[in-house]
C-alpha cells in the first residue's frame, strides 16, 4: 500500500438537467479511498450516494471537480477511455445480479474476458478459478434460472473478480437476499478484500452489512456527512455504532 | 475480437432459436424466390435455345408468303434451289422441302404424322441424324422411290418395340413405302413442330404421290458460319425477287427466317422476363430486411439491461454496435444459406416437373447470398447504433 490514495474525489459536483429544472445531486464531494480499503457508502435516497458510485464506477463524469483514479484524471476521459478503464481495473456487482439469462454461469463469468480478447483456454481457466473462489465450481454449467439468489450473486461476484480488478463496486449486493445469504456474500467480499487485495466499495442500506466494512461513508444532501472507521469489521453492530468505531466529523 | 463477436452472435441466435428462425423467414423466402426464379428462367431459356438450335445453326428457312397478292402463296420452283446453290457465296447446302399431313398405317396401327419430302441435303442442313438404317441413295432420290425414314415417335407408335422397322413396309394414307432409316430422337422443335413425329421421303416421291405438283414449299439454306447472315439474306432476297419477277415497288412474297435471330430474340425476351421476376422476388428480400430491423429493434429494447451490463464491464460502444450488427448479418447469412438450399430443392422439383433443364447458376447464388448479407448490414445498422448509444447507467436501471 502506498500513501497516495487509489481514488481521490475532490470538489465533485454533479448537476442533472438544465436551467430552472436543474438538480444538483452532488454539491462538492471530497473523498480519498486507499488501496485495499473496504468502504461502505450509506445514506438515504437522494443523498447522492448512487451518483457518487456512478462516478466512481467511471459510468458517469462529474459536472465539476476532479476524480483521480490510479493517477488518471477520469473526469477528462471520453466514453471509450472510461470503458477501457472499467474493463481493466473495475468490477461491478449489482443488486439485481444482472446475469445474462439462458447463459451458463461459466459463460457469464467469461464475459469480461471476451472483451479483453483473451483466448478461449485462458478464459475458461480464469472463469473456472473465479467460480471456484466463490464456491460455485460445480455449478459452472448451470444457467441463472437454475441457481438460487445467493448463488446468482456469487456468479456475479465471480464475473466481477475474474479480471483481477483493483476495485469492486457493489451496489446493494445483498438487497435481494435473506440475512443468511447476505452474511455469506459479505463474508465472501471480506475474504476477497483481505486475501486478494481488492478494494471494495459497497453501497448498502443495512447497517449490519456496512459493519463488514473498514470505513463507512455517510452521505446526506449531496455531501459527505461523516466517515466512520470500523476497527473490528465483520461484527454486526445492531444499528448502533460499537465502542470501537471512531467517528470523524465531516461537514 | 471478430471471432468473439461472431461467437456472441451465434450464442444469441441459439438462445432465441425460434425467434431467429421466424425473423429470417423473410430472407429465406426472398433468397429462395430470387434464385429459383433465375434458375427456372435460365432453364427455360436453355430449353428454348436447344429447341431452336436443333433446327440447325447457320440455317435460313425461306417460306412463300402472299406478298401484295391475294390468294394462296406462290411456291418455289426446283430451279430456285439450283440458283441459290450456284449464285450465292457461302451457301453450303440448299434443300427444298414439301410437307403434308398424313396418317401412317402399319399392322392395323394408325398414327397421325407429317410427311416431309426432302433430299438428303435437308437432313444435313437441319442436323438430323439417323439412329439406325441409312439415308436415301441417289437413285432413290432421282427416281422418286417409295422409301422412307421415320421419326422415333412414328416408330414407337406403329411398330412393335422388339422388332426393327427397317425393311418393313408401311402405308402413308394410300401410298405404301419401305422403311430404310430411323431418325434420332431430338425432342420438341421450334414453332410447335414435333421433330420426332415425321416421316421423310425423297422430295420427288412426295411431289409426285402426295402434293401432285413440282413446287417447293420451303427452302432450307445452310450457310458457312464464316459468312455474315445478313449479307446472305440480302443476296437471297435480291435473287428470289428477281426470279419471282417482283417489281421494285412490290413487297416480298416470301419470308426468310434465321434460326440464330429467333434464338437471340426469344432468349432476349426470356431474360427480360427472368430479370423482372427476380426483381419482384428481390422485393421480398427487402421486406425480409425490414423484418430483421424490426426484430433487432425489439431485441435491443428487450436486452437493454444486458447492453448495460456489457457496457459496465467495459465493452466499447463500437463493440456493442459490432455485436448487434454481426447478429443481424449472421441472421441474414444463415437465412441466405437456408434460402439457397431451399431454392436448390425447389428448382430441382419444378424443373423436373416441368421437364425444363436444370440450369444451376452459381453467380445468382453468390449474388443473392451477398445481397442478403448486405441487407443484414443495412437494416442491422440502425438497431446496432441505437444499442451502442445507450447510456450504461440508464440501461442498467431499465426494467
Amino acid at each position: 500500500m502506498t500513501d497516495a490514495p487509489l481514488i481521490r474525489l475532490s470538489g465533485i459536483t454533479k448537476t442533472f438537467g438544465k436551467g430552472t429544472a436543474a438538480f444538483q445531486a452532488l454539491k462538492g464531494v471530497d473523498l480519498d479511498i486507499m488501496r485495499g480499503d473496504f468502504m461502505a457508502v450509506m445514506g438515504p435516497s437522494g443523498s447522492g450516494k448512487s451518483t457518487t458510485m456512478n462516478i466512481l464506477g467511471c459510468l458517469d463524469i462529474p459536472t465539476s471537480g476532479t476524480f483521480t483514479f490510479r493517477d488518471v484524471p477520469v473526469q477528462s476521459l471520453n466514453r471509450d477511455q472510461r470503458s477501457l478503464l472499467r474493463r481493466q481495473y473495475l468490477g461491478f456487482v449489482f443488486q439485481g445480479f444482472n446475469l445474462l439469462a439462458r447463459t451458463s454461469a461459466l459463460e457469464n463469468v467469461e464475459l469480461p474476458l471476451l472483451y479483453r480478447g483473451e483466448s478461449k483456454a485462458a478464459r475458461r481457466e480464469a472463469a473456472m478459478a473465479a467460480l471456484d473462489k466463490v464456491g460455485l465450481a460445480p455449478w459452472a454449467t448451470h444457467t441463472p434460472a437454475e441457481l438460487s439468489g445467493g448463488q446468482q450473486q456469487r456468479v456475479a461476484i465471480a464475473r466481477a473478480i475474474v479480471t483481477n480488478p483493483d476495485v469492486l463496486l457493489a451496489d446493494e449486493p445483498t438487497g435481494n437476499l435473506d440475512t443468511e445469504r447476505s452474511v455469506e456474500i459479505m463474508e465472501l467480499l471480506t475474504d476477497l478484500n483481505r486475501n486478494s487485495g481488492i478494494t471494495i466499495l459497497l453501497v448498502t442500506h443495512e447497517p449490519e452489512m456496512a459493519a463488514f466494512a473498514h470505513t463507512v461513508v455517510h452521505f446526506r444532501d449531496g455531501l459527505v456527512e461523516r466517515i466512520e472507521r470500523n476497527h473490528r469489521p465483520g461484527q454486526p453492530v445492531d444499528g448502533v455504532a460499537p465502542p470501537d468505531v471512531v467517528v470523524e466529523g465531516k461537514d | 475480437m471478430f471471432g468473439t463477436t461472431l461467437l456472441l452472435a451465434f450464442r444469441e441466435i441459439r438462445r432465441h432459436l425460434l425467434r431467429s428462425f421466424l425473423t429470417t423467414l423473410g430472407i429465406i423466402i426472398g433468397v429462395a424466390a430470387v434464385i429459383t426464379m433465375v434458375t427456372l428462367g435460365n432453364g427455360v431459356s436453355k430449353s428454348v435455345e436447344d429447341q431452336i438450335s436443333s433446327l440447325g445453326t447457320n440455317v435460313l428457312m425461306v417460306f412463300p408468303t402472299r406478298g401484295d397478292r391475294s390468294g394462296t402463296p406462290r411456291q418455289f420452283k426446283s430451279s430456285d434451289i439450283e440458283a441459290i446453290r450456284t449464285q450465292i457465296a457461302g451457301v453450303k447446302t440448299v434443300a427444298g422441302q414439301v410437307s403434308q399431313s398424313v396418317t401412317a398405317i402399319h399392322n392395323g396401327q394408325n398414327w397421325a404424322t407429317t410427311v416431309n419430302g426432302a433430299n438428303d441435303t435437308f437432313l444435313v442442313a437441319r442436323n438430323m441424324e439417323l439412329s439406325s438404317g441409312r439415308i436415301f441413295s441417289d437413285t432413290e432420290q432421282e427416281a422418286g422411290k417409295s422409301v422412307c425414314i421415320i421419326g422415333s415417335k412414328v416408330q414407337s407408335n406403329i411398330f412393335q418395340a422388339d422388332t426393327s422397322p427397317l425393311g418393313q413396309r408401311m402405308r402413308l394414307d394410300t401410298v405404301s413405302c419401305t422403311v430404310i432409316g430411323v431418325l434420332k430422337e431430338r425432342g420438341q422443335g421450334g414453332g410447335g413442330q414435333d421433330q420426332d413425329n415425321m416421316v421423310v421421303m425423297p422430295l420427288k416421291t412426295v411431289q409426285r404421290r402426295f402434293t401432285g405438283s413440282p413446287d417447293i414449299q420451303t427452302i432450307v439454306v445452310a450457310y458457312d458460319g464464316q459468312y455474315d447472315s445478313t449479307s446472305i439474306q440480302n443476296q437471297l432476297v435480291k435473287l428470289l425477287r428477281d426470279r419471282r419477277h417482283l417489281s421494285d415497288a412490290a413487297e416480298n412474297d416470301f419470308n426468310i427466317i434465321d434460326t440464330a435471330q429467333i434464338t437471340a430474340a426469344v432468349t432476349g425476351s426470356l431474360s427480360v422476363i427472368t430479370a423482372f421476376l427476380a426483381a419482384v422476388a428481390a422485393i421480398s428480400l427487402i421486406v425480409g430486411g425490414v423484418g430483421i430491423m424490426n426484430i433487432m429493434l425489439v431485441s435491443v429494447t428487450e436486452r437493454t439491461r444486458e447492453i448495460g451490463i456489457r457496457l459496465a464491464i467495459g465493452a466499447l460502444a463500437r463493440e456493442v454496435r459490432m455485436q448487434f450488427l454481426t447478429e443481424a448479418v449472421v441472421l441474414c447469412c444463415l437465412g441466405g444459406m437456408v434460402g439457397m438450399v431451399l431454392a436448390l430443392g425447389l428448382s430441382l422439383a419444378i424443373t423436373s416437373a416441368a421437364k425444363v433443364p436444370f440450369a444451376f447458376d452459381p453467380m445468382i447464388n453468390i449474388v443473392a447470398f451477398g445481397f442478403s448479407a448486405l441487407i443484414g448490414v443495412v437494416f442491422g445498422y440502425f438497431p446496432a447504433q441505437r444499442a451502442a448509444a445507450l447510456d450504461p447507467i440508464e440501461a442498467l436501471r431499465h426494467e
